[in-house]
């Protein structure tokens, strides 16, 4: 099958809601009507709270802890330090299993960042526990201002990530160059929904109630830091309010509360607060990224570098990969990316909505930008003139790329050949309007995935993975992809996900659950339909004599080939003959992620285009509309699909415009660790956002084509915005967010 | 959060004597007057307020709106800003008013948050709100954290060595600009405090706030009769277009007569330490014509003694941008 054709979006000759068409949430009326169940809400009989003391300090020793006052408080049951917490091991670093934070918590007295969880009290009531709490009083030693400086040098010499021919040298001979240096501050994951653990421990067992992006992954990392066998601990997340990446890995408080219910003998409920969301549960480390491009002067690329440096903390280096689009976005000889750490007196980093290339992209793609002012020439163009023929940076062709229709379909819906480039000359009923683009790139890849089909004898199926929905969709996909697979209306199909117990399923992270599953089910899929015809030939009166491979299968029935569906037998009918109360198919798919020769380079690609508008009266800086198109293979369901992008490219507006997360330098402390002072995005800040599916289905990564939508949306918007403020103002940012402060400068009026 | 008692009061008189009991009506009270709670309880969850005893006073009849005899308009404490915002006298006579309640906070805060809790609105330097960091204003004499801080939201105008925080409230400024009167009961009976005298500068005492004592009850808020023909307007600059504290604001009344300006009152936000009236900016331009110019210059001197910070110089700037935007607005020049 070509992947240079796009799919048919026509009628299909069926009732079947099927992949490619639109279909709302099956779990929206469960949200809306607060029926669904997130992790904080389950409630058992005997439960207590738990509440963590955080340390005040980010820098010092635990000299000693007085929990006497608390103790003596209502309600309070037991006080947690590292004296009587019990004992947690280590993930080894070999292990597949994944955690940021390696050191669990109340392992030693010292305190690396402020907000490190130094005792944990458990009450009868919340409001005890938090009172309780506040009165626990821990005295350190060696308290030092911590070091929170946002400016970073390399700890260490910097590690070239990947190389091709002389950079320097070619930089050094290039008709026109650019040099600068792009900074992202520290982004904390804000999900309405809390982090939250409610554990339960029955003497042998764990039952986990958690946040989790990835549950088979949180019940690895749990069974081992708690010593006990993985199939004594069960992880259940039924549905999530979001995660952002920060649900990903397991976090400290997970422990903690698995600790107070083994002790206690009682479920266990934990909820993070808000303010700790900024200190214990990760966040995206602040990036500064030297970019240098030397061209000829046809704008072709002769030299692309870029070194980047990112913070992180002090026992644990998560890489934020501003590289990891580099190499293979557009064509050019020589080209280095380098990266360095530099440590900090800050809580470990993690995964953020595109970790890496979106920081990476930002600085990346605001360079060209700036090239393509130096060279004189169109943005869009220079990218069209760079377009790679194959992934350079590996050798290898691409699965499916097509960067150069996001670019001229962009340009086309948006309007583009009727900007003027000249700074400030656009105008709209007194308002100066700002022009700028972005291409931008994700990982398409498949992690592993089994998953299991049944076919029930009342006529309804059943999906089940142990994977998770962080609120994207997953639920509405397996739907459809079983609806389509097995022939039946969308609400036959019973979608089991969120326990550990399930066929293990891929994590909710890096774009890649939808790809996984989609192998793993359709092979599910398919058993299930063969047993079903099978039994239909053994066993069924009305196939007497009919080979399986006579039979086919449509709306919920079975039927001769050489007859109508409506002739056939229902899948009930064919089951309760056969005396079966369902037939099940199970599936397997191994990933593509972390393949060391991969034959293919896969990936997803788009391009934004932003408009701004600039009132310079009164220094009002707004977003305006974004159209954005993007390849991101098959889309199975165009309606959540859009919404994803949506989300993204807002969530990308905020973070070119005001997210920041802002460590005082006395304490460590993230100053505005709350929602009013963690400037996000409003409904009033969206702007129109028209998203363009190119819809090639990339049949190298899956059979149905369909890659992930989570993070593209993400990816070098800041670039669009900054690019097209800057063709509004004449003043370039190089560093986020955009303040109003930095625009006071501009010169038009 | 600390324990507290909680009584509801039926009474204006059961409120007052309540709050009599305490040492002080500022920051410290051991006794708190709760209305919507929008800013108390988040405080007391924060440790930042401490009251043993919160008396309700959600039930007393300080909930209408009415026009006087001579014109004036009565609003009582417990009004809730979205009532207020969307009065029609309001919104025809004190259009100032409106558009500042309606720039506030969240359309759910302003469903609960009252006239007189919106008055006595804490700042939001972050240091104040951190329990463990330094600060003037929740523990006197500890220093001032946000002064080589984040300051970037703070004050310019009205600031002291000691403390450099802002008002928050958008209401205040409009009601500052409107020459609003603070009706107060007390111990000894009824006051009225004209806005501008209600709230005290920081200096060397920046614990206090506003001239309220032990005991003390906002009752009512009055505003003048409208002047004849004049015009309002409030214009709130701000990083995203909701829910966020202002940079800078700019409450405007305006009237002119034969093409000269007859009547203004101007009032800053975002940059002062209290609602800030800019009788300076208003005799620059009383009696002169209302041109983009003169009111830039205006702006000039409403920021002439501007004492900005490492973060938020550019206030000065935007203030003034703001300042002229709004006079050029009202004026419709």
């Amino acid at each position: 099958m070509s992947t240079d054709t796009p799919s048919s979006d026509k009628t299909v000759a069926t009732s079947l809601p099927v992949i490619g068409r639109s279909a709302t949430r099956i779990d929206g009326p469960l949200k809306v009507s607060g029926v669904a169940r997130y992790s904080s809400d389950f409630h058992f009989p005997g439960m207590l709270y738990a509440v963590p003391v955080c340390a005040r300090i980010a820098s010092g020793t635990i000299q000693s802890i007085d929990t006497a006052a608390a103790a003596a408080m209502p309600g309070v049951q037991k006080i947690y330090t590292r004296e009587n917490i019990g004992t947690f091991y280590r993930v080894p670093k070999s292990s597949k299993a994944q955690i940021d934070e390696r050191r669990p918590p109340l392992e030693d007295d010292e305190v690396r960042y402020y907000g490190q969880y130094v005792a944990v009290v458990v009450a009868d009531t919340f409001e005890q526990a938090t009172a309780a709490a506040d009165k626990v009083v821990a005295t350190y030693a060696g308290t030092k201002a911590p070091d929170v400086r946002m400016k970073l040098s390399p700890d260490e010499k910097p590690e070239t990530d990947t190389e091709r021919g002389d950079p320097d040298k070619a930089f050094g001979k290039a008709a026109v160059t650019v040099d600068h240096v792009y900074t992202t501050p520290p982004e904390t994951h804000n999900p309405i929904e809390l982090h939250a653990s409610v554990a339960l421990w029955d003497g042998d067992r764990f039952t986990l109630y958690e946040t989790s992006q990835a549950i088979m992954n949180h019940r690895a990392v749990m069974a081992k830091m708690l010593g006990v066998p993985q199939e004594n601990l069960r992880v259940i997340t039924e549905y999530l309010g979001s995660g952002f990446g920060g649900k990903l890995w397991p976090w400290p408080h997970a422990l903690l509360a698995a600790a107070a219910a083994r002790d206690l003998h009682r479920p266990i409920k934990l909820v993070v607060t808000r303010q700790m969301m900024f200190h214990n549960v990760g966040h995206r480390t602040n990036t500064q990224q030297r970019v240098r491009l030397g061209a000829g002067k046809d704008g072709k690329l002769v030299s692309l570098q870029q070194d980047f440096i990112q913070h992180s903390s002090r026992l644990d280096d998560t890489k934020e990969d501003c590289g990891e689009a580099t190499g293979f976005l557009y064509s050019t000889p020589n080209l280095r990316v380098t990266s360095a750490f530099a440590r900090r007196d800050i809580a470990p980093n993690t995964s953020m909505r595109g970790p890496g290339a979106v920081p990476g992209l930002y600085a990346v793609e605001s360079a060209m930008d700036e090239l393509a002012i130096a060279l004189k020439m169109d943005p869009v163009e220079l990218r069209l003139i760079n377009e790679p023929e194959i992934d350079e940076s590996k050798n290898i062709p691409f699965s499916s790329r097509h960067l150069k229709e996001c670019l001229t379909t962009g340009a086309e819906t948006f309007g583009w050949s009727k900007r003027n480039p000249a700074v400030g000359s656009m105008r709209d009923k007194g308002v100066i309007l700002g022009w700028g683009m972005a291409a931008c790139s994700w990982i398409a890849s498949r992690a592993d995935a089994t998953a299991s089909v049944m076919i029930n004898a009342d006529g309804s199926v059943r999906v089940a993975s142990g994977t998770q929905d962080i609120g994207t969709g997953t639920y509405t996909m397996l739907a459809q992809m079983v609806s389509e697979l097995i022939g039946v209306d969308m609400d036959k199909v019973k979608v089991v996900i969120g326990d550990s117990g399930l066929p293990a399923g891929p994590f909710s992270g890096g774009s890649m659950a939808t790809a996984s599953l989609i192998p793993a089910v359709a092979q599910a899929s398919r058993e299930a339909i063969e047993q079903l015809l099978k039994s239909a030939s053994e066993s069924d009166a009305a196939f007497a004599k009919v080979d399986a491979d006579e039979l086919a299968f449509t709306n919920g029935r079975v039927y001769r080939k050489n007859e109508s569906p409506e002739q056939g037998r229902r899948f009930e009918d064919v089951l309760n003959a056969a005396r079966l109360g369902h037939v099940e198919g199970s599936g397997k798919a191994k990933g593509t992620m972390g393949d060391k020769h991969p034959k293919y380079s896969s990936h997803s690609y788009g391009a934004h285009f932003v408009e701004v508008s600039w009132e310079p009266a009164i220094a009002r800086l707004r977003i305006k509309r974004v159209v954005s198109v993007i390849d991101a293979g098959k889309i199975i369901n165009p309606m959540t699909g859009r919404n994803q992008i949506e989300g993204a490219v807002t969530m990308g507006i905020g973070m070119a415009l005001f997210e920041e997360t802002r460590y005082d330098a006395r304490n460590g402390m993230a100053i505005n660790s709350n929602l009013a002072d963690y400037v996000m995005v409003t409904h009033a800040d969206a702007p129109d956002i028209d998203v363009v599916f190119l819809d090639y289905p990339d049949t190298k990564l899956n059979e149905v084509g369909a890659r992930g939508i989570g993070e593209i949306g993400i990816a070098g918007l800041a670039a669009a915005v900054t690019a097209a403020v800057h063709h509004a103002t004449g003043v370039r940012v190089r560093d986020l967010p955009v303040h109003v402060e930095d625009l006071l400068v501009s010169k038009v009026a | 959060m600390e324990p507290f008692t909680y009584s509801r009061a039926s009474q204006t008189r059961d409120a007052i004597a309540a709050a009599a009991n305490a040492s002080t009506a500022q920051q410290g009270a051991e006794v708190r007057f709760v209305a919507g709670g929008t800013t108390l309880i988040d405080l007391m969850k924060l440790n930042v307020e401490r009251p043993q005893q919160v008396v309700d006073i959600n039930h007393l009849p300080l909930s209408e709106v009415e026009t006087l005899a001579d014109g004036r308009l009565k609003i009582g404490a417990l009004v809730r800003n979205s009532d207020l915002a969307h009065h029609s006298v309001v919104q025809r006579d004190y259009a100032v008013l409106s558009e500042a309640l309606l720039a506030g906070a969240s359309t759910q805060l302003r469903n609960m948050a009252s006239t007189g809790g919106n008055l006595l609105q804490r700042t939001r330097c972050n240091y104040f709100r951190d329990a463990d960091m330094p600060c003037n204003k929740r523990e006197p004499g500890s220093g001032c954290s946000a002064i080589k801080g984040a300051n970037r939201n703070l004050a310019i105008l009205g600031t002291s060595d000691h403390c450099i925080a802002t008002n928050p409230s958008d209401m205040n400024v409009a009601l500052a600009a409107l020459e609003a009167v603070i009706v107060v009961q007390g111990t000894q009976g009824e006051r009225q405090v004209p806005i501008d005298a209600f709230f005290l500068l920081p200096g060397t005492t920046p614990e206090r706030e506003t001239v309220l004592q032990p005991g003390d009850l906002i009752t009512h808020v009055l505003l003048p009769a409208p002047v004849k023909g004049s015009r309002s307007h409030y214009l709130k600059l701000r990083d995203r277009a909701s829910y966020e504290f202002a940079l800078a604001s700019a409450a405007v009344v305006f009237a002119t007569e034969a093409g000269k300006i007859s009547h203004v009152r101007i009032a800053l936000g975002g940059v002062g330490t209290k609602p800030w009236r800019s009788p300076e900016a208003e005799k620059a331009l009383q009696g002169h014509s209302p041109t983009p110019e003169n009111f830039a210059a205006a702006a000039a001197v409403a920021l002439r003694d501007a004492q900005p910070q490492n973060e938020n110089a550019f206030k000065v700037d935007l203030a003034q941008r703001c300042l002229t935007h709004a006079l050029t607005t009202v004026a419709n020049v």
